[in-house]
């Protein structure tokens, strides 16, 4: 793979700064821990974990924050970004993404070596994803081929434990992404490496009606792993109803992750 | 050889020499691939030059710096994107603590110690001894390499003029103006047309009663924005676009006379060079107080005489203050000079400007001047010297093949082939020109 020295885009026409929004937990005491640093995917925001996640990472010692993608940006500037922010905290930061929000990781992976990452229900296949989800929801998918906003169904996002009055809730707060952002997720590249030679992570449910089973699979083959299944939930591991398995996992193989390189 | 016992063997670990810019650059990507790394700083602190504490920081109080943020940044920890285009040293001073903290680098760095030797054992290995700053008995490690990151703008080039010596006036030299306060209604006389020199006497231009510049050649001075733009960042389209150099130089030389105007009407000499043939002069403000009258720019410096300074051209001024902005000397005192080829000139001949040619094991990170800041040059070096090192401890047979290849890379793929004769434009690089080199290099010693 090949390693990009001359970044022209960054060089000529740097990406624009915003005002981000970023929500954290903190832990009681510093431990000492990496803080991990949370990505949602498109239509999502650092709500989604701000719900459990963010609490729940605190609670065992890591400082957690939690960045929504701008308004109005393609993939560029989200990596931009979450890599503004992770260099804005005062220690290497582990970077967690979901959906879309793994190929925001992937690409800043590419400028920023993290302490470690994870990807949760990645979205790295464009191609093969979008095939799923026209399966899953021809219709809330189809107009979104055309540029018009991507619809999730409740049944794509959550398992049937999730109470439909709070799926809906949640799915209530979902907002639209841009046209540029959605046809990116399809139509990119291949990701560059990974700089620093992080450990990765790839989560998933073999039950996600967005992210298929053997993308779960070749996306974690990629990073050298494989991929760490959480059966019966749907695409959104960080609200739906058995929420705490995943996330103890990912604290749990951190913990561990920590440790080896530690002892080396 | 023999074995001293007092001789601490670090083993694999690699000796990281200053902890600036470059010093932090080399110590984080070594540590990425893997290395023990013990860096030795002389000052208290992390930043280099940057750090105005320091007592060999050329800092004043007004630098900003030349090159734009995205240009200068680390290529993997960019600046806060709601900086300015030109950062206050002060926040550069800030991104590089910033930068150590995050990526933990303080436990590495030895604070307060000097290097004062560092001498072959033979078999790539390295005897370093140092010193605490403070004084004190001297120690001496074994290292599986070197690494220099000693910086290159401490060590001032002095001004060599007859008189110098009776000269009634007071003459300090750039790295020695710290605040506007010295210039406060006196008559100064700013020698020297780098960078430095321009800015130094756009400040005295709002303090000094009267400013002389001094300069030996004709400059392009490129504005700091152009198109509304930082003009290194309009340059790099064009290199972006792959323009040849010939009409890169011809878009210059336009765009300066349409925006600048002709500056043999201010009284400055007429370029002997073309654009790109020296280290870019960026500064919007020299013109603008030229055309205000409050900088004379005069010839260059022929003599001293009691209480005025002669010029070439036989006119005499009466400056109270000279400031002699002529630039500086790489310096490498702990090390004999044909370990780095130094020539007669105090000239380094280096591979890249950074790989000694005939130890593999040392290597200088940060010896280049580029028409873009330094930061991501010196990141790209040291990745490749941690890569380089990484490749020989484990395929030397590789490593072989890789070093083979590189000494027949021609050196006009990355160093710059027309320059002034001068002494500070020998490592001057075109940061496409060089980086596409580097890119190469890296391809090369990527692990099988």
């Amino acid at each position: 793979m090949k390693s990009d020295l001359l970044r022209f885009d960054d060089w000529t026409s740097p990406v624009p700064p915003v005002r981000r929004e970023v929500l954290q937990a903190m832990p009681a005491a510093d431990e000492d821990l990496p803080p991990l640093l949370f990505v949602p995917g498109l239509g999502h925001g650092a709500w989604a974990f701000a719900e459990h996640w963010l609490a729940q990472a605190a609670s065992r010692g890591f400082p957690a924050h939690a960045l929504s993608p701008r308004a109005h940006g393609d993939f560029r500037a989200y990596a931009h970004d979450l890599v503004q922010v992770a260099a804005s905290l005062p220690r290497q930061v582990v970077l967690v993404g979901h959906g879309a929000g793994a190929l925001i990781v992937a690409r800043a992976l590419a400028r920023y070596p993290a302490r470690a990452a994870v990807l949760v229900a990645p979205v790295l296949d464009g191609w093969t994803t979008l095939g799923a989800a026209l399966r899953a929801n021809f219709f809330g998918t189809l107009p979104a081929v055309f540029g018009a906003p991507l619809r999730f169904s409740r049944r794509q996002l959550f398992s049937a434990d999730l109470p439909v009055a709070e799926a809906d809730a949640y799915r209530e707060r979902l907002r639209p992404a841009g046209a540029k952002a959605q046809r990116q997720l399809v139509t990119h590249g291949s990701v560059a490496r990974p700089v620093g030679n992080p450990p990765v992570l790839v989560v998933g449910s073999p039950d996600d009606r967005v992210v298929p089973r053997a993308s779960l699979d070749r996306t974690a083959a990629r990073y050298g792993g494989a991929p760490l299944l959480f059966p019966g939930m749907g695409h959104d591991l960080m609200l739906d109803a058995g929420w705490v398995e995943p996330i103890d996992a990912i604290l749990d193989w951190l913990t561990k992750e920590l440790a080896t390189a530690r002892a080396a | 050889m023999h074995d001293t016992p007092d001789i601490a063997d670090r083993h694999d670990a690699v000796c990281v020499i200053g902890a600036g810019g470059s010093g932090l650059a080399a110590i984080k990507n070594l540590r990425e691939h893997g290395f023990a790394v013990d860096c030795y700083e002389r000052e208290t602190s992390v930043g280099g030059a940057w750090n105005w504490r320091h007592d060999r920081s050329p800092m004043y109080a007004g630098t900003h710096l030349i090159s734009s943020r995205p240009l200068t940044e680390f290529p993997d920890f960019p600046m806060p994107d709601d900086w300015p285009d030109y950062p206050h040293h002060s926040q550069m001073l800030s991104y590089l603590e910033r930068y150590a903290k995050h990526f933990d680098l303080g436990a590495q760095i030895w604070f307060g110690t000097e290097v004062v030797a560092v001498t072959p054992v033979g078999d790539g290995r390295w005897d370093v001894t140092t010193r605490s700053t403070g004084g004190g008995s001297s120690r001496i490690q074994r290292y599986a390499a070197v690494i220099v990151a000693n910086g290159h703008n401490w060590a001032p080039k002095p001004l060599v003029v007859d008189g110098y010596d009776g000269f009634r006036g007071q003459v300090i030299h750039s790295s020695a103006y710290q605040d506007p306060q010295q210039l406060r209604g006196r008559k100064v006389l700013v020698v020297g047309g780098g960078n430095t020199g321009c800015d130094i006497a756009v400040e005295a231009a709002q303090q000094a009663s009267t400013v002389w510049h001094s300069t030996r050649r004709g400059y392009w001075y490129a504005p700091k924005y152009v198109f509304g733009r930082p003009v290194d960042q309009v340059n790099d389209l064009l290199l972006k676009w792959r323009l040849p150099l010939r009409l890169r130089q011809w878009l210059i030389q336009r765009t300066v006379r349409l925006t600048v105007g002709d500056l043999t009407r201010y009284g400055l000499p007429e370029p002997d060079h073309r654009p790109y043939e020296s280290h870019p002069i960026v500064n919007s403000q020299l013109v603008y107080y030229l055309g205000h009258g409050r900088i004379t720019p005069v010839a260059d410096v022929a003599r001293f005489d009691g209480g005025t300074v002669e010029l070439r051209d036989g006119s005499r001024i009466d400056p109270d203050l000279v400031i002699t902005a002529t630039g500086y000397l790489p310096r490498f005192e702990f090390l004999e000079p044909e370990l780095l080829d130094i020539d007669d000139d105090g000239r380094p001949d280096l591979h890249l400007h950074a790989f000694a040619r005939r130890h593999p094991t040392l290597a200088v990170v940060g010896l280049v001047q580029a028409d873009a800041g330094l930061f991501p040059l010196a990141h790209w070096q040291s990745v490749a010297v941690a890569r380089w090192l990484r490749l020989r401890a484990t395929d030397p047979v590789r490593a072989a093949a890789v070093q083979q290849k590189e000494s027949v890379r021609p050196v006009r793929s990355w160093a710059r082939q027309h320059t002034v004769p001068s002494t500070r434009h020998w490592f001057e690089v075109s940061h496409t020109s060089y980086l596409r080199a580097l890119q190469s290099l890296l391809a090369e010693l990527e692990p099988a």
